[in-house]
């Protein structure tokens, strides 16, 4: 199993490393507008959240959104609803908590990209990391993006296992006709390719019944940007610290444009 | 480390090779369906804002 622990201790270093660079970047980006969007949840009251406690202490702690980040978690911690289940404390805990999830699944995006890169020859220096980076975006952040944008808490969606079905279908349609583009040099193959990359957008996503919401477009406008462009560096710094990592270990750069058509 | 060679798997027959590659992919996926996709409360929960940032299918 020496290639798996070498697989896996270079996607648990660019896995840390990316996701602690995603970590901060939400804290800036992303994380605010959700609150923001919270707070428009909590007062149309449509929708029952994990975060949006009932009380009006909760709204005085969600409403500077910025603030609310770097404020340490008030005193008595909000219970959550009985139905809901255990939801960390807002502020420090909460921000810990996706801090947490950013590393692990930083680790495991980082697991599949180091797996898939090596059936291909390998990434060969930050360079190609970043090419594939921009190729892990595609599969994992625009395509399934196109059909169901990041959505603010309170927004209208249909069910959600059908989305996330619809969500890994179009990942793995996609990574295929990527992969098949890049590293299979046949003109019907690469046809085929752009069909499966086109099939998932035909098929369509799983749409709500309704679209009526209290959130601004503004802010979700402004949150579909925040979460595509961090995840386009999440992307890049993956690829280029995998490609760093890599060459590092086996003290050669292999040549990944070998592969290439 | 002490056994870095050119490629990562040189040493290794290419059905192991496979073998492994294809663990350490279904790792990743594993753990990336649990954080993001795990339909239990308590880690949609931790994982809420995360979900939200990376257009994870939620709620």
């Amino acid at each position: 199993m020496n290639l798996f622990r070498n697989v896996v201790f270079i996607a648990a270093i660019a896995g840390l490393v990316a996701g602690v660079v995603l970590a901060c970047l939400q804290a800036y980006a992303t994380v605010p507008l959700i609150l923001k969007a919270e707070v428009y949840e909590q007062a149309g009251g449509g929708h029952h959240h994990d975060h949006a406690a009932t009380d009006s202490n909760a709204m005085s702690t969600t409403a500077p959104a910025g603030d609310a980040m770097s404020s340490a978690a008030p005193a008595a911690a909000q219970a959550a609803p009985a139905d809901e289940g255990w939801a960390p404390a807002d502020g420090f805990e909460r921000f810990a908590f996706s801090v947490l999830a950013n590393i692990v699944t930083g680790i495991g995006f980082a697991l599949i990209l180091v797996a898939v890169s090596e059936f291909a020859g390998g990434i060969g220096g930050w360079r190609q990391g970043v090419f594939w980076g921009l190729a892990g975006f595609a599969v994992f952040t625009l395509a399934p993006g196109l059909g169901l944008p990041p959505e603010l808490p309170a927004m209208p969606a249909a069910d959600l296992t059908q989305r996330q079905i619809w969500w890994w279908a179009t990942v793995a349609a996609t990574a295929a006709g990527l992969g098949l583009i890049a590293f299979r040099k046949s003109l019907p193959l690469a046809i085929l390719a752009v069909l499966l990359i086109v099939a998932p957008h035909v098929v369509g996503a799983p749409q709500p019944d309704s679209y009526e919401t209290a959130i601004p477009e503004g802010l979700h406008h402004q949150f579909v940007v925040a979460v595509t462009v961090t995840n386009l560096v999440f992307w890049l710094v993956l690829g280029a610290v995998v490609g760093m990592v890599r060459g590092r270990f086996t003290g050669t750069a292999t040549s990944l444009r070998d592969s290439f058509a | 480390m002490t056994t870095a060679s050119v490629s990562l798997g040189a040493s290794v027959s290419s059905q192991s090779r496979f073998m492994q590659l294809a663990l350490a992919a279904l790792l990743g996926i594993f753990v990336m369906g649990f954080v993001g996709f795990s339909h239990i409360d308590a880690v949609h929960n931790a994982a809420h804002d995360y979900r939200h940032s990376m257009a994870f299918p939620c709620h």
